[in-house]
């Protein structure tokens, strides 16, 4: 048996009743590594000894019964989550060498649970970018078709998982970073309600927009991964307090009375025909497990890409101002003054995609344009919100395409910004209303790349949606389909 | 000029006042002032990426503390802002700080002016904000130090209504503030120190305009009298521009203490776009009316409330009161002396006048003073026991002050204790008689006023110890016997 091939479920039981030891499991997903990330790029770091250290500890944990669900998981972390003492690098040349003194929340609790932390996933740089090619470190291929990209920002946790690099990986979703991703390499990727998880440690591109989430190859894989590490942190004013449930417990795989609404808005023109099939015959899957297809309608969709590119530059303008060369990351060679300092500093350190970004956001924000820009936006999010709300009156889902295509080719899209944009033409208004979503596999298109579809709940009704994606990958094996490598 | 016939001058004071919260706003580094640079500093305070503030609960209520203390409104719901801008001692390239919705609103300050008047001074607003560190420039060569310390010390910016109308009013405006937040003791009013800062907007206008003039901004004003000057200075140089037919230029002026002058800083057209915008990392403050209560019945007695209880109830003159109240330290030192038994009019007049007096000479503050309320307290009771006489009082009193000893103690080991005894009286009574015949006959004669120096002699005779009122009476009763 290859111990990479099987899903954490499986892993964790197969761990509990020693059929495998956390040093094997750990070892066997290191030696994977080793052989097939060079052809993908999804981890910019590895860190084996760390990784075989925390294996150890987990043995010991398995062998005491003193054990969580997540020991001696292996598991993959988007390189934005800060690590103590573990380089940090955010996909940028600008912390390309950064190790921070501090802990995230998210791998804190992770290493907490007995997680074992293989090492950091590749990017898009600073999360800004919809095909993982803005990484300083390169892109980051699709393990489906390594000429194609994996989608981002967390394309490298996306592909590790597809690659089968992990049981696990935490990714990070501002506009649709998890769910594209996972759409668009056939995984299982959840981003929570705002706040249900710590933005504590988690280096920031937008803040009210950032929300980490767990990537698995099942529904009942990110139950167990979210079970550890949602919940209120002191360190994050934003995080909410309500108690997390056991979301395990919740998974179900009826669906009686369940009703799914299908919004009109998220079925364009441009939307690939595949896709479209695919969500028809999903549509037909939930109807035969007991949920009801109901039509409704989230009127001010057309508003969340030009609405998101204001508030998402906007925020990140603010927050990418501390990368200033004075007290961490890249700083330039030789200034000959403070605004040299600064210039070359952030010229040399950031990516086009960074740059364009904080031009935006520094414009939106300028007197004279923040009313017709920044306030405006903020007007049209709580518009946007309120659709979602009403149509939660009528249903208890939501079910959407996750992407408007599947995977691209490297290269297709990365001069074209606005062509780049509309790849999170699905995906951005759940941010902007600080709704969980979840992407799940329920297809494939004729080259053989899977095609994912959303799920959308209510304000932290994660217990619901899990339970729902879950049904729906009792009912299907689209989830269990595996790239050849 | 201040006083100028022609042109008024108009006056916006913004302070920014240091709270003494033990620690910072968002993190829980120390805000002990002087230690080494860069001790006292964390991830959040350097602005490390990914980390997240804070909010201190303890500024919260000495914001709303001071908001309730000048009656502002105190805002269910405020908002901190980001204010963006580029500098080493500000890491995160924004301040954190109050904008569309601060935590006070609408709040005033009453002035007693030397006229004898009061004027209610309007407060805009008062909102939170983080200070930020510091940039130090000299002993290297071409580069900069920073010191974070001070980043992420709690300020509370005080931005008063354009109410001022002389330098005069602005100085009674900064000290009565300061008084407040002393009582309050949420700030300690150091201006030298920087942890009370004041920027001043500075207009003039012919007399009878009701639009105001162009305004400038004066900074770097470190003392409540470079305040005043500059103001005076502003003033001046912006009449002296209008008579001579120049316009005033919308601008940030540096005082120049050493100097006596200001200098153009920057124009508006080099003014900064902050690109101000709600803080996405602290959700909107909620601050409901069961607090505010509770807060407010925390409060301790102010300096108005308290200057009218010490006049209405204790006798004291308006003057007095005023005085005795400027300061927390003053009118403790007041009550503490009245506690001691001492009655409130003499305990009023020995601090006004005794004890000032030797504190102004000495150049100490009352909380510096070697004679404590306690003492001083009881020295007024041994004069209000008939002990001594108010004259050996103060020879008592400027012993206290050398000695730091108590006034029984100096009393009675220098014999200044009064002599009540009537046989001791007596006996200095007939022997001053006896060698003063020529004024005795005087009297007799009906030049009472001959009395004054028998008494002195008296008085001199027994070295100043004897019951002056038994003197007398002695002394009456044997003249006319
Ligand atoms: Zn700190």
């Amino acid at each position: 048996m290859d111990p990479t091939q099987i899903t954490l479920v499986q892993a964790h039981a197969m761990l509990r009743s020693r059929q495998i030891s956390a040093r094997e499991l750990t070892t066997a997903f290191l030696e994977r590594i080793a052989r097939i990330n060079p052809i993908i790029n999804a981890f910019i770091t590895v860190d084996g000894e760390g990784a075989m250290a925390a294996a150890r500890m987990a043995d010991e944990r398995l062998a005491q019964g003193t054990a969580t669900p997540m020991t001696g998981i292996p598991v993959g972390v988007k390189d934005l989550f800060c690590t103590q003492h573990l380089t940090t690098t955010c996909g940028s040349k600008m912390l390309a060498r950064f190790r921070p003194p501090y802990e995230s929340t998210v791998t804190r609790k992770l290493k907490e649970a007995g997680a074992v932390i293989l090492g950091k996933t590749n990017m898009d740089e600073f999360a800004m970018g919809s095909s993982n090619e803005t990484s300083w470190f390169g892109p980051v291929r699709n393990p489906w078709d390594i000429r194609r990209i994996p989608g981002g920002s967390s394309g490298g946790s996306a592909a590790a998982l597809a690659a089968r690099l992990a049981l696990a990986t935490i990714g990070s979703d501002t506009g649709g970073s998890i769910r594209q991703p996972a759409a668009l390499t056939g995984t299982t990727g959840l981003k929570p309600t705002y706040g249900r998880i710590s933005r504590f440690g988690m280096i920031a591109f937008a803040s009210s927009l950032d929300q980490a989430g767990p990537m698995a190859w099942s529904a009942a894989d990110a139950a167990m991964v979210l079970q550890v590490i949602a919940g209120h942190d002191a360190m994050d004013s934003t995080s909410i307090r309500d108690d997390v449930p056991d979301y395990s417990a919740h998974l179900s795989t009826r669906m009686e009375g369940l009703r799914i609404g299908i919004p009109a808005e998220y079925h364009p023109e441009s939307l690939n025909p595949e896709i479209g099939q695919a969500l028809d015959e999903a549509g037909r899957v939930f109807g035969a497990l007991g949920a009801t297809l109901v039509p409704v309608s989230l009127p001010h969709t057309r508003h969340a890409i030009p609405t998101y590119y204001i508030i998402a530059p906007a925020e990140a303008s603010s927050n990418l101002a501390r990368f200033d060369g004075v007290r961490f990351g890249h700083r330039c060679q030789d200034p000959v003054d403070l605004k040299d300092m600064y210039t070359r500093t952030r010229s040399e350190g950031f990516g086009a995609e960074v740059k364009r970004r904080i031009m935006l956001g520094t414009y939106v924000l300028s007197s004279g344009y923040y009313d017709a820009y920044y306030r405006k936006a903020q007007k049209v999010r709580r518009l946007i919100a309120d659709d979602f709300h009403q149509a939660f009156q009528k249903v208890d889902l939501l079910l959407t395409p996750t992407t408007p295509g599947t995977a691209f080719p490297l290269g297709e899209k990365i001069d074209d910004p606005v062509a780049m944009y509309l790849s999170d033409l699905f995906t951005i208004n759940v941010n902007l209303a600080g709704l969980p979503g979840i992407s799940i596999p329920c297809g494939s298109d004729s080259q053989g790349l899977p095609i994912g579809m959303q799920l959308i709940a209510p304000i932290l009704k994660e217990a619901p949606l899990l339970s729902a994606a879950h049904a729906f990958q009792t009912a299907t094996s689209w989830h269990q389909r595996k790239p050849e490598l | 000029m201040a006083n100028d016939p022609l042109y008024e001058t108009i006056i916006g004071l913004e302070v920014h006042a240091q709270m003494l919260t033990r620690s910072k706003i968002f993190c829980g580094c120390s805000t002990t002032f002087g230690a080494e640079a860069n001790t006292q500093i964390c991830p959040v305070c350097a602005a490390f990426p990914g980390v997240l503030p804070v909010l201190n609960r303890e500024l919260v209520q000495m914001a709303i503390k001071t908001g309730l203390a000048v009656h502002g409104t105190i805002r269910e719901r405020s908002e901190f802002a980001r204010k963006n801008y580029f500098y080493p001692d500000l890491p995160a390239g924004y301040q954190i700080s109050q904008f569309e919705l601060p935590i006070i609103e609408r709040g005033e300050l009453t002035l007693d002016l030397e006229s004898g008047e009061k004027k209610r001074i309007g407060i805009t607003r008062i909102h939170m904000e983080v200070d930020a560190g510091k940039s130090l420039h000299e002993g290297i060569q071409g580069a900069s130090w920073i010191d974070l310390n001070r980043t992420g010390t709690p300020l509370l910016e005080i931005v008063s209504e354009p109410d001022l109308r002389s330098s005069r009013e602005a100085g009674a405006y900064l000290k009565k503030l300061r008084s407040i937040l002393r009582y309050l003791q949420v700030c300690d009013g150091n201006m030298e120190e920087g942890s009370f800062r004041c920027d001043a907007n500075v207009s003039v206008r012919r007399r009878g305009d009701t639009r105001l003039g162009t305004r400038t901004e004066l900074k770097n004003l470190n003392s409540i009298r470079n305040v005043m000057r500059a103001i005076d200075f502003e003033a001046d140089r912006q009449i002296d521009l209008l008579e001579s037919g120049g316009t005033i230029v919308q601008e940030t002026r540096l005082w120049d203490a050493n100097l006596n002058t200001s200098r153009s800083m920057r124009g508006k057209e080099e003014a900064h776009d902050y690109r101000y915008f709600p803080e996405p990392d602290l959700p909107p403050l909620v601050i409901t009316r069961e607090r505010i209560d509770a807060v407010a019945r925390q409060l301790p007695e102010l300096p108005d409330a308290k200057a009218i209880r010490f006049s209405r109830e204790l006798g004291l003159s308006e003057y007095d009161a005023g005085v005795l109240t400027s300061s927390r330290e003053m009118a403790s030192f007041f009550e503490e002396t009245v506690q001691q038994g001492a009655h409130p009019k003499t305990a009023a007049n020995w601090i006004t006048v005794e004890l000032l007096g030797r504190l102004n000479r000495e150049g100490l503050e009352i909380e510096q003073s070697a004679v404590t309320p306690r003492r001083l307290g009881r020295l007024i009771g041994l004069i209000q026991s008939g002990d001594i006489s108010g004259k050996i009082a103060k020879q008592v009193f400027e012993l206290m002050f050398e000695t730091e000893a108590d006034p029984e103690r100096i009393v009675a080991e220098r014999g200044l204790k009064q002599v009540s005894d009537t046989g001791a009286i007596e006996a200095a009574v007939d022997k001053v008689l006896a060698e003063n015949p020529t004024q005795v006959q005087q009297y007799r004669e009906g030049k009472t006023k001959v009395a004054g120096f028998l008494v002195g002699q008296v008085m001199k005779a027994t070295r100043g110890k004897a019951n002056p009122a038994a003197v007398n009476a002695i002394l009456q009763a044997k003249l006319s016997g």
